[in-house]
């Protein structure tokens, strides 16, 4: 395996989808290739700073009317 | 301040949200209605629209909440709501995000040819030196506030909306990839490629950032 090869794997490696003998040739890989094993690591940052980020608000008039609609439901 | 605070346990949520707690709806309220904008944004035309679709999705959640059956966590659950909201508005305004096969510009390599050694090559397929990654570290508080948070949100915005799609509903919203197929209906094959390019062009956009602002020659041609 090289390295234009791996970095188009490293999806399925994350997810953990690949069949035993690519995940064996993408470990071997990994262990002497620095910038794959750097570029896996960048891949799972990237990853988790996407789902860290703070989404756009909803506008305040919205925010409202929806404590206002969960305020206002009947209860028993 | 704006960042992700914790949130009580599934339980500890619909116990409460059931009882009326209006803090507590604020509180899921204020988490994920960004998440689901940037997620109703890849269904539909418009902001306003975007906003409406999550604006449905709460008052059915809210009316809703007494029949979550917890088979799903919380979030997957209203996600999925929204899901199904903007996708029929997204129908209805001929917006339809179709994912049954790939568009050619999804496919081929997703990092730039140059940055390998040339077939023939001694070493061919490796990185040429100097064009291997070089590592980065970026402390959580960076990502929370500041530049690195505006830029990565502006490369969400930009990226096309099936991408942007499929990386919200795996990075943003949690989504393990079998439930992303089962809501767009696609293949684990093509929901992987979609993923896949998505967060490739993510961190590049980051690659650049990082190094270009360090005035680090990294990344970019040699010359
Ligand atoms: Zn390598």
């Amino acid at each position: 395996m090289n390295c234009a090869e791996f970095v188009e794997l490293v999806t399925e490696f994350l997810d953990g989808a690949m069949g035993e003998p690519t995940e064996l040739r993408c470990l071997v890989h990994l262990a002497r290739c620095e910038g794959c094993e750097t570029y896996l690591d960048q891949f799972r940052q990237t990853s988790a700073a996407v789902g860290a980020l703070p989404g756009p608000n909803l506008p305040p008039a919205v925010r409202d009317q929806l404590l206002g609609a969960f305020r206002g439901l009947p209860r028993d | 301040m704006a960042g992700p605070r914790e949130l009580p346990s599934d339980e500890v949520l619909v116990q409460r949200l059931r009882a009326g707690d209006e803090e507590t709806f604020a509180l899921v309220l204020d988490s994920w209605s960004g998440g689901m904008l940037r997620l109703a944004m890849s269904f539909v035309s418009t902001k306003d629209s975007a906003e409406e679709a999550v604006q449905d999705t709460w008052l059915a959640v809210i009316r809703g909440i007494d029949n979550f059956e917890g088979r799903a966590s919380l979030k997957t659950w209203v996600y999925r709501i929204l899901v199904n909201t903007a996708k029929a508005r997204g129908t209805k305004e001929s917006r339809t995000v179709p994912f049954a096969s790939l568009l050619p510009e999804e496919e081929g390599p997703t990092v730039d040819a140059e940055r390998f050694r040339a077939p023939g090559e001694q070493y061919a397929g490796h990185w040429v030196a100097g064009q291997e990654p070089r590592p980065w570290h970026i402390p959580e508080d960076h990502v929370l506030r500041g530049e690195v948070r505006e830029l990565i949100a502006e490369a969400i915005d930009e990226l096309p909306p099936r991408l942007r799609t499929v990386v919200t509903l795996r990075d943003v919203a949690g989504y393990g990839s079998e439930e992303v197929c089962s809501l767009l209906e696609i293949s684990p094959g093509n929901q992987r490629v979609l993923l896949h390019r998505g967060r490739a062009l993510l961190r590049r956009k980051l690659e650049s950032y990082l190094f270009g602002a360090q005035g680090v020659a990294g990344g970019r041609g040699r010359a």
